[in-house]
């Protein structure tokens, strides 16, 4: 067997153990696995409801999981998703509130959307800025930056923002929101599904055309991974962290967009719900591959809401368990897969 | 000059049919080798070939997939280095294992204390024990002496004398003459056959083929990971050698035409150098390179080569205080980046290729392309253009003999260090508009059939009118090279051969070599 093959390899070992993990400790609950996970199947993709739920999971997923993927590209490791797309939910659904009613649809849109991926972008920067000037690890910075992400929205949430007697904020505007295929086409019957996974879709493709087609990620995956050599050739390596995170940041806003402007309408506390670290972990198990994302986000994305529609019968704890436990399995093969080859 | 082997003794090391394979390399196939006791047995070959993996396997750092290890008759199946350490084999490895901060005593009982862990060390006891035992092997060394501020011959004596004190019979040695002047290797040799009278066994890997038939009794010679031959180093001449590592005829030294040097284009007037932890690696050095010479530093490594490339590619640590004048065709070649640099026409070979020069994970395609990748040839759109990069790619390989079939695909780091290289200078010396090429150990870990192709670029670069800076710490290739001579020690251009001087002496080599050796140390 190849190192390519195993490297291809990977995922599908991690996901088959992890599942028969999980089996193991459903059966160790008392529940049948094979029931567990038929229902499963039959919650998501047997259903038109149940599959509109998935490609709405996806949709986010995908985002979050690209806003890692590309800072890693540079061998920087993003782990501030969940805190941007905080920050990108609560920037759209103030600017799609605060539109004047009458804005053409387009504009408001627009601007809504831009709004969201600036005050990722933004929020991503400061990490960005930090490690380019002082030298401070990226991933205690973003971490830290989730906390304060949380208390931001938390105060203007409560202290401003929230309609009286509620936790969430006045509805955007009906221009500013992104149909759902419901609405359009009478699909995925009364599903959160709608249009902003063809805008996930786009950025995958924009991305992989970017990171393996263009000068620009030429030249980012070289600083990531030879930042001594990109010196040499002449490669401003401060140039691409700033950039890498700023857009990995914009990628999480628009995966609030998702929420804010295809579902919700409005911002609501707790809405991530923890979708930006799921991101981190769609982005390892695809190894940071634009395309390979998409894959990993069917399959979080399958055991997010298969998880809860078997909440019934077994806690949908034991689905965190499975995604935590896919990425540590990666993680061991990778390193397992390294050794073989080295000694 | 090789010294009479000793009275035939029995088998010190015998191996039977190993191989040892990392994944689908295979690094040695079927080896049986026998080393005689008491005998100074030499393994040679290419970088690559299997000579490290070998000899680790011997030291215990390697298991075998397959096949039979002996130590005097006797079976064994060494775990780690501490097992082969108590057969009484020892190693002194290229890079040296040792602690510039303790002393040599301490270096040399590190990990032997011979006392109980909060137990009062035996310093003096320990201290006379090093006196005596090196004075004995004529290695005479300072017990108490930092290892810090010891040169690097006498850290080696540093590293022999901690086998001789392990009671070491077995002595293996990684490329020892890797780091060392002219004379410090004529003294090598004297202790290794010192060691020899005393009865040890040595094994010496190398790739100098001078070295092997001066100093050794029996060679083998390893090619792809199989011993193509051993003989008695007394019926063996160097083409022959280079024949069997090589699979192939090789001109070792490459034709050399008399230069016509034209305007000078680099400048160096009293450099100095200070790095930010206030050491004055530079003093005063001053050199001129014109258009269509190939400047040749000769220097034993440590000297200042190191600052004064940096100096001239932009890339020393912040901190560091630069006083001097450094001309690139009468323009200011400090204070400015490495991409500026280039873009004036400089191209630089760095020393350390993997680190600096290339990026492994990306396929040889890309690599021929780094730090050229702006240029508009190659450029289509926010991409490359394909067809560009394939066809230079392939004209790249052609030219310099580079052993890639696929270079869209194949990652760089798949390649053997002379196609690394090969790609390196290719690359470099391609460069449009460039007048000044600098070479920092160009053929480093490089095989030799790529050696001769790398000489014979750099001076068709050089008939071609190019201005040429080679640093090197090997003394056959700066003499081989340069059309003028510089001696770097500590830090200044000590002596100057001119180009008539270079031209004249080039023919008598040895010579030559040890003129210069008078110079660097």
């Amino acid at each position: 067997m190849t190192k390519r093959t195993y490297t291809l390899l990977i995922p599908l070992l991690s996901i088959s153990t992890a599942l028969l993990f999980s089996s193991a400790i459903i059966a160790l609950a008392g529940r049948d696995p094979v029931m567990i996970f038929s229902k499963m199947v039959r919650a998501t993709v047997g259903s038109p409801y149940g599959s509109g739920q998935l490609l709405f999971r996806m949709t986010t997923l995908i985002l979050a999981g690209l806003a890692v993927a590309l800072p890693f590209q540079a061998k920087l490791f993003n782990v501030g998703g969940e805190g941007q797309l905080q920050m990108g939910a609560f920037a759209a659904a103030l600017t799609g509130a605060l539109c004047s009613p009458d804005m053409p649809a387009p504009l408001a849109l627009l601007l809504t959307l831009f709004s969201a991926m600036t005050a990722g972008a933004l929020w991503a920067l400061i990490p960005g800025v930090l490690k380019v000037r002082c030298s401070v690890n990226e991933v205690i910075a973003t971490i830290m930056l989730n906390f304060i992400a949380q208390g931001v929205t938390g105060y203007l949430l409560t202290d401003h923002f929230a309609l009286p007697s509620t936790e969430k904020t006045a509805p955007i505007i009906a221009h500013s929101t992104i149909p759902t295929f419901g609405a359009l086409f009478g699909w995925f019957q009364s599903s959160p599904a709608n249009l902003s996974i063809v805008i996930s879709i786009g950025a995958v493709l924009f991305l992989q055309v970017l990171l393996f087609h263009s000068r620009a990620g030429y030249e980012l995956r070289a600083s990531g991974l030879q930042p001594d050599a990109s010196l040499y050739g002449g490669i401003n390596a401060r140039r691409h962290t700033l950039w890498a995170m700023a857009a990995g940041g914009a990628l999480a806003g628009l995966g609030a967009a998702n929420l804010v402007l295809g579902y919700r309408h409005c911002y609501l506390a707790g809405m991530t719900s923890g979708t930006g670290f799921a991101g981190i972990a769609v982005a390892l198990l695809a190894g940071a591959n634009p395309l390979r994302i998409v894959l990993a986000a069917l399959f979080f994305g399958f055991l997010e809401y298969g998880g809860l529609s078997v909440n019934a019968y077994i806690p949908k704890d034991i689905f965190m368990i499975i995604e935590a436990a896919t990425i540590l399995f990666v993680i061991a093969y990778g390193a397992a897969g390294k050794r073989i080859a080295d000694k | 000059m090789s010294t009479e082997p000793p009275p035939p003794g029995g088998t010190a090391v015998r191996l039977s049919g190993i191989s040892k394979s990392f994944g689908e390399v295979t690094a040695n196939s079927n080896i049986s080798l026998e080393i005689r006791e008491g005998s100074i047995h030499a393994l040679v070959g290419e970088n690559g070939a299997g000579k490290s993996t070998l000899s680790k396997i011997i030291y215990g750092m390697l298991r075998p997939t397959t096949g039979e290890l002996l130590v005097r008759g006797q079976p064994v199946r060494f775990d780690s280095p501490r097992d082969a350490i108590r057969m009484g084999i020892g190693m002194v490895h290229q890079h040296f294992m040792l602690t510039g901060e303790l002393s040599v005593a301490e270096n040399i009982m590190l990990g032997h204390e011979e006392s109980s862990l909060f137990g009062r060390l035996k310093m003096s006891e320990i201290n006379s024990r090093i006196r005596r035992e090196s004075e004995a092997y004529g290695l005479s060394v300072d017990p108490e002496a930092l290892a810090g501020t010891l040169s690097v011959g006498l850290l080696q004596r540093v590293e022999i004398l901690k086998l001789l004190l392990r009671q070491a019979s077995i002595m293996i040695f990684d490329e020892p003459t890797a780091v060392l002047s002219p004379q410090e290797t004529e003294q090598l040799f004297r202790t290794l056959r010192s060691l020899q009278e005393r009865g040890k066994t040595i094994l010496l890997i190398t790739h100098k083929l001078d070295e092997v038939l001066a100093v050794a009794d029996t060679v083998s010679v390893m090619r792809r990971g199989e011993i193509i031959g051993t003989l008695p180093a007394k019926e063996v001449t160097k083409p022959e050698l280079a024949r069997m590592m090589v699979g192939r005829s090789v001109i070792l030294k490459v034709d050399n035409p008399p230069a016509s040097p034209g305007e000078e284009i680099l400048s160096i007037r009293n450099l100095s150098f200070r790095n930010p932890k206030g050491g004055g690696r530079l003093r005063n050095l001053s050199l001129n390179v014109r258009a269509g010479e190939i400047y040749g530093i000769a220097g034993v490594e440590g000297n200042g080569q190191s600052e004064l490339l940096e100096t001239l590619w932009g890339l020393y640590p912040t901190g560091t205080v630069i006083s001097g004048e450094v001309t690139f065709k009468k323009e200011p070649l400090t204070a400015k980046s490495p991409a500026e640099i280039a873009g004036m026409g400089v191209s630089f070979v760095p020393e350390d290729r993997l680190r600096y020069a290339v990026i492994t994970e990306f396929p040889v395609r890309e690599n021929l392309v780094f730090g050229r990748h702006r240029e508009r040839a190659f450029r289509h759109g926010i991409g490359f253009d394909g067809s560009a990069l394939d066809t230079f790619a392939k004209k790249m390989i052609a030219d310099y003999a580079i052993d890639c079939d696929n270079p869209a695909s194949q990652p760089l780091r798949s390649l053997s260090g002379g196609n690394q290289q090969k790609i390196v200078v290719a690359r470099e010396l391609t460069r449009p508009n460039n007048a000044l090429l600098i070479l920092a150990q160009p053929t480093r870990g490089v095989d030799i059939g790529s050696i001769e192709t790398i000489h014979r670029k750099i001076i068709e670069a050089r008939l071609g009118g190019m201005a040429i800076l080679l640093v090197s710490s090997e003394l056959e290739e700066i003499i081989a090279l340069s059309t003028r001579i510089g001696c770097i020690y500590r830090g200044e251009i000590r002596h100057e051969f001119s180009m008539e001087e270079t031209g004249q002496k080039r023919h008598s080599e040895p010579e030559f070599q040890k003129e210069i050796g008078l110079h660097i140390t």
